[in-house]
């Protein structure tokens, strides 16, 4: 066992040195980002809080996969109207933060144009597939601790610790 | 009118809170999920923050009859687990360890006016687009439609 999984990671890597290095691109691009615990938990508090308002007033769930499709799929229906507010709201949201805090927060992407748009593509297909993406699964449907939300969560923690082990450890090494 | 209100507060609030919180850095989401590398802990803590606040808040919520605009709770009805349910989530998590936005991160940022969230975006939006047409095309639209909405 241990043999073969050498010897396949041998293999990806002779494959990436061919195929793969200019697609990725990312190496000198990783660097460590600061650990921010307190504005990290503070941030989370007011995701929660946005989540709690927007079923206590409205009933709903703040998925955003699940706002964003909707949004996308049912225009001019009642349920357009909020989700479009919702979306303006979040889109705004820069320049709240601008306000209270004087700075925006850091933006750095370290992956190739073309991994960001695979990326988009496969968050897609996947968050339609299962109904969810990190709010709507992640933080709504574990605090209804809904199976189905707690095993998608596993789930995508799971493909994305790999998927990142994968990509900078196995063909990125 | 209330209700619109209501929705764009609530996505003010959550947009600054992925932004202060570093969800909308695609280098400090990659970095929480490589532990044999640059590894950044925040995010547990981002996701700590959010639960707890949500798991109490939803249940003082829930005390309530109805919503105080709506006039009922609009909760996902399924409960059992299903191919789709988790090999979506698998898809999901692959595309997000490949590009570091998941789509709360996502959208907040777009305002920055870098490129990448823009590229994201439109993948983000041509992978639903494919699937709603591959599942109109088996007849099982109203499935997915609720799936969309839950």
């Amino acid at each position: 066992m241990q043999i073969s999984i050498c010897f396949l990671i041998d293999l990806l890597k002779s494959r990436s040195e061919i195929h793969y290095i200019q697609f990725i691109e990312t190496k000198d691009l990783i660097t460590m980002t600061e650990f921010t615990p307190l504005m990290s938990l503070a941030g989370g508090a007011l995701i929660g809080l946005a989540a709690v308002v927007l079923m206590g007033l409205l009933g709903r769930i703040a998925g955003i996969n699940g706002i964003l499709s909707g949004l996308v799929a049912l225009p001019n229906t009642s349920d357009w109207a909020w989700r479009a507010a919702f979306v303006l709201g979040l889109l705004g949201s820069p320049l709240a933060v601008l306000m209270l805090n004087g700075s925006l927060p850091e933006l750095s992407v370290p992956v190739s144009p073309v991994m960001v748009g695979a990326g988009g593509v496969l968050v897609g297909i996947g968050t339609s597939l299962g109904s969810g993406c990190t709010s709507g699964h992640g933080v709504c449907g574990i605090a209804r601790l809904s199976k189905r939300s707690i095993a998608a969560t596993l789930t995508f923690m799971a493909t994305a610790l790999i998927t990142v082990f994968v990509i900078r450890h196995v063909i990125g090494a | 009118m209330l209700k619109t209100v209501s929705a764009f507060a609530a996505g003010l609030i959550f947009g600054t809170g992925i932004l202060l919180s570093g969800m909308g850095n695609p280098a400090k989401v990659l970095n929480f999920f490589d532990f044999a590398g640059t590894w950044d802990p925040s995010l547990m803590f981002v996701m700590g923050g959010a639960l707890a606040v949500t798991f109490i808040g939803y249940r003082l919520v829930f005390r309530m009859k109805q919503p105080v605009l709506a006039a009922s709770f609009s909760l996902p009805t399924k409960s059992d687990l299903d191919t789709k349910l988790i090999s979506g989530a698998a898809i999901f998590g692959i595309g997000w360890g490949i590009a570091g936005f998941c789509p709360g991160g996502l959208l907040p940022v777009l305002g920055y006016g870098q490129t990448e969230p823009f590229i994201m975006l439109g993948g983000i939006l041509a992978g639903m687009m494919l699937v709603k047409a591959l599942t109109a095309r088996g007849g099982d639209v109203s499935k997915l439609g609720k799936a969309a909405r839950s």
